[in-house]
């Protein structure tokens, strides 16, 4: 049995943005809810003003562990992720030794549950070594501790049309899911920034829209004629969210993701040639953004995801072309959905839900994450004070990478607290302690 | 002007200061002794982290005409090996005591970074970075055609601009800093702009420039082309299926002795030819092209050193003032004292 986690009495927080209702947590679970109830024996949290939405899930977050440790730890990455109002985050698999095998899983997700801030869930390489030439033993990550379901060799394309077709086939078996980095790899050698006019008066290798789009629509066509599911990360283009959007109609099993920075930023961005603002794929137009944020609005992009990509800030201090790749998001994300979403009028508190939490969840077959917030369910809650505005500061984050292309500037929306099944990991917009099931003690310096 | 690192962001005032400027340092060649005093005492590092011995060369001559010292300090690490990291370097050069930063760098963007960091406090000026910009040699053209559209037009080149002179700019485009610091101040000069080439040699967004786009060079010189300048070809260009061969493409793209004869044909007498250099006689100019009376490749290079002699004394003298108020040097041709360089 879990151990104990306290009783929690949410008074009068905005479910989903909605009518003020008191949420009783019990034993890891939500007890009750309703108007009025009695607070007796529980510790009380004023949340007047406050919006209570499920726990994040985040399908898309590189926690650099094991290999990579002075970019950033199972530990800094899952403590981002707590305050991130996260409860679940997707570690992709490009870590070294890549997540290709069982152990390699298992120790990811042993790491998760010794941390004890979010439940962390491997994704497991589709190919050995990320190679993109044989399969990884999927079936056996399948069935280890860790329950992959998500497979990705994210950072890179599997481009190869049949090695696609056969993965999306294979993890049939064990209802999987085939998330595909969209990327045309000779389209795309030595691509340094979006293609378009801004490249042309900078001087960097483009990186065109077309290289991701005909991966996608390759993909929905295999994945129709194979009868699986497929999950297309981080969508950044216009021309993606319209062969989504045709794929869907046709009944095709695909999902897609868009970061919190492809809903915000812009190549314009690039002109700076400052390197915090490099990722894959890259910051877009104007014109992909408004896209972007129509598509999430009407469904046709299922979820945000934050590729959280932090790295070391040598990685960043030099020239554009030496620089890395990536941004953190873990501790951006809310805010930047409630600035291009919410507060643009194209989605509700209730919308957020949907595609930061029940969508994610579904997606990576969780049974336990992104479900309503009612009696009976696993207290995975998380509080925002949508009034709140901050300034982003790299430094003051939890997240060892400094690479956030957010900061200095204002954002709305502040995490006051998040409930892991059951369990504060945040309190009062601060790092509270670990889950009490984490096999390390609580409050580690 | 605290930095050049761009002829985009320059403005009409400015590039006229500096031709200006070089004009008065020219005059400085022309003499026995063929230096100022001016930037006595300060420093001047031409930092390389690509060869290129003509550039160096035509700034530490620059420099050292203006009494300036000038260290060499050619950075190991390229697109493929890591090597010295611009930061380290920077900080490095910056203990030193560097007043002005000449940087010659393989990556797009690496002046800007310079300038717009903590790591050194120095003037910067871009002597070509990547496939972006190279501001000095687009200073050096612009100088070039200036005397010869004035000299045409029977006036002094001081104060001057290019208003109506046609220019086509012929080869790869895509690849080419040369191309587009010129497009952008050429344009800010008021010239007429034409890039001619092979449609997979311009980049995506070029039909935002400011300029026309021809992928017919006969047609472009039968419209008429005062000044026709040939963009070096990499032989490399060819492997990654850019064009079929180098026969076609000399043939379609290239200055040769037919096209030559177009002009005489044409009566386009006062025609010059331009060429940054290095030349690839044979594909991208003809033999003939490049020796002919029309040629201006060697006056280019002399120019260089005049149009470097004044971006480094404009940076250098501190002198911040808008331009168009007072002449930069007290009078032209006189030996301005070392107070007006502190
Ligand atoms: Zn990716």
């Amino acid at each position: 049995m879990a151990p104990s986690t306290g009783t929690y009495l949410i008074r009068g927080a905005a479910v989903l943005g909605g009518e003020p209702a008191d949420l009783l947590i019990r034993d890891g679970i939500i007890a009750e809810r309703g108007a009025g109830l009695s607070d007796d024996g529980a510790t009380v949290i004023d949340a007047a003003g406050l919006v209570a939405l499920p726990g994040m899930v985040d399908v898309h977050t590189h926690l650099r562990e094991p290999g990579r440790e002075d970019a950033e730890t199972v530990e800094t990455g899952t403590r981002a992720a707590a305050l991130g109002g996260y409860t679940a985050v997707h570690a992709m698999a490009n870590s070294t030794p890549v997540a290709d095998t069982a152990g390699v899983v298992e120790q990811v997700y042993s790491l998760g549950k010794a941390a004890g801030w979010v439940d962390v869930r491997p994704v497991g390489a589709v190919t050995v070594g990320l190679a993109g030439e044989q399969l990884a033993e999927l079936g056996a990550m399948a069935d280890s501790r860790a329950r992959v379901r998500m497979f990705s060799d994210d950072g890179i394309c599997v481009h190869d049309p049949v090695l696609m077709r056969r993965a999306l086939e294979y993890v049939k078996a064990f209802d999987g899911v085939v998330a595909q980095h969209a990327q045309e790899p000779r389209l795309t050698a030595g691509a340094q920034m979006n293609e378009g006019e801004v490249s042309a008066v900078l001087g960097l290798a483009g990186w065109p829209a077309v290289a991701e789009e005909s991966i996608i629509a390759r993909d929905v066509l295999l994945a129709q004629h194979v009868g699986s599911r497929l999950h297309v990360c981080h969508v950044s283009t216009a021309g993606s969210v319209e062969i989504i959007r045709w794929a869907k109609q046709r009944g095709i099993n695909v999902t897609a993701e868009v970061t919190p920075h492809h809903l915000l930023l812009t190549d314009e961005l690039v002109r700076s040639y400052d390197p915090v603002y490099k990722v894959n794929p890259p910051l877009r137009t104007d014109a992909d953004v408004q896209a972007l944020r129509a598509g999430l609005a009407d469904g046709t992009i299922d979820v945000v995801g934050t590729d959280h990509a932090p790295h070391p800030s040598e990685h960043k201090e030099c020239e554009w072309a030496q620089a890395a790749m990536g941004m953190t998001g873990l501790e951006t994300a809310l805010s930047v959905v409630q600035h291009t979403m919410i507060e643009t009028g194209l989605m509700t508190w209730a919308d957020f839900a949907r595609v930061t939490s029940a969508a994610p969840a579904a997606i990576g077959r969780l049974a336990d994450q992104g479900r309503p917030l009612e009696a009976g369910e696993p207290a995975n809650i998380v509080l925002v004070d949508p009034a709140a505005r901050w300034t982003v500061d790299p430094f003051r984050m939890a997240t060892m990478g400094r690479n956030s292309p957010f900061k200095g500037r204002e954002l709305p929306g502040k995490v006051v607290a998040t409930f892991y099944l059951g369990h504060p990991t945040v309190l009062d917009g601060e790092l509270n302690t670990p889950h009490p099931s984490a096999a390390q003690p609580a409050g580690a310096a | 002007m605290k930095h050049l690192l761009s002829t985009q962001d320059l403005s009409r005032a400015n590039a006229i200061r500096i031709l200006d400027t070089a004009e008065e340092m020219s005059a400085v060649g022309d003499r026995e002794v063929k230096k100022l005093p001016a930037l006595r005492g300060r420093t001047v590092v031409n930092l390389f982290f690509e060869d290129s011995t003509r550039t160096r060369i035509s700034f530490e001559a620059a420099a050292k005409r203006l009494s300036a010292d000038v260290i060499n300090f050619a950075a190991k690490g390229s697109s493929v090996s890591k090597g010295e990291s611009l930061k380290d370097t920077a900080q490095t050069l910056s203990a030193m005591g560097a007043d002005a930063v000449v940087i010659r760098h393989w990556a797009s963007g690496a002046p800007h970074r310079l300038a717009a960091t903590d790591w050194i406090d120095a003037g910067v000026i871009n002597a070509g970075d990547g496939t972006h910009e190279h501001p000095t040699q687009a200073l050096l053209d612009a100088f070039t055609m200036r005397r010869h559209w004035a000299k045409l037009a029977g006036t002094e080149s001081e104060g001057a601009n290019l208003k109506g002179m046609r220019v086509a700019i012929a080869g790869d485009v895509l690849h080419s800093r040369v191309a587009r610091s010129n497009v952008w101040l050429l344009r800010t000069l008021g010239a007429e702009v034409t890039l001619v080439a092979p449609p997979t040699l311009l980049p995506v967004g070029v039909e935002k420039w400011p300029c026309a786009v021809s992928y017919n060079l006969d047609d472009t010189l039968a419209q008429g082309v005062d000044a026709m300048m040939m963009l070096r070809v990499q032989g490399e260009r060819m492997n990654a299926s850019y064009f079929p061969s180098t026969r076609e493409y000399s043939r379609r793209w290239g200055f040769d002795d037919n096209r030559l004869r177009t002009l005489d044909r044409l009566g386009m007498k006062d025609t010059i030819i331009m060429h940054p250099g290095p030349m690839n006689r044979g594909l991208e100019i003809s033999a003939a092209a490049a020796d002919s009376p029309r040629s201006t490749v060697l006056a280019q290079v002399r120019n260089g050193v005049s149009v470097r002699m004044a971006a480094l004394y404009l940076l250098l003298s501190g002198d911040t003032r808008e331009p168009a108020t007072t002449p930069v040097l007290a009078t032209a041709g006189t030996t301005p004292s070392t107070k007006e360089a502190n």
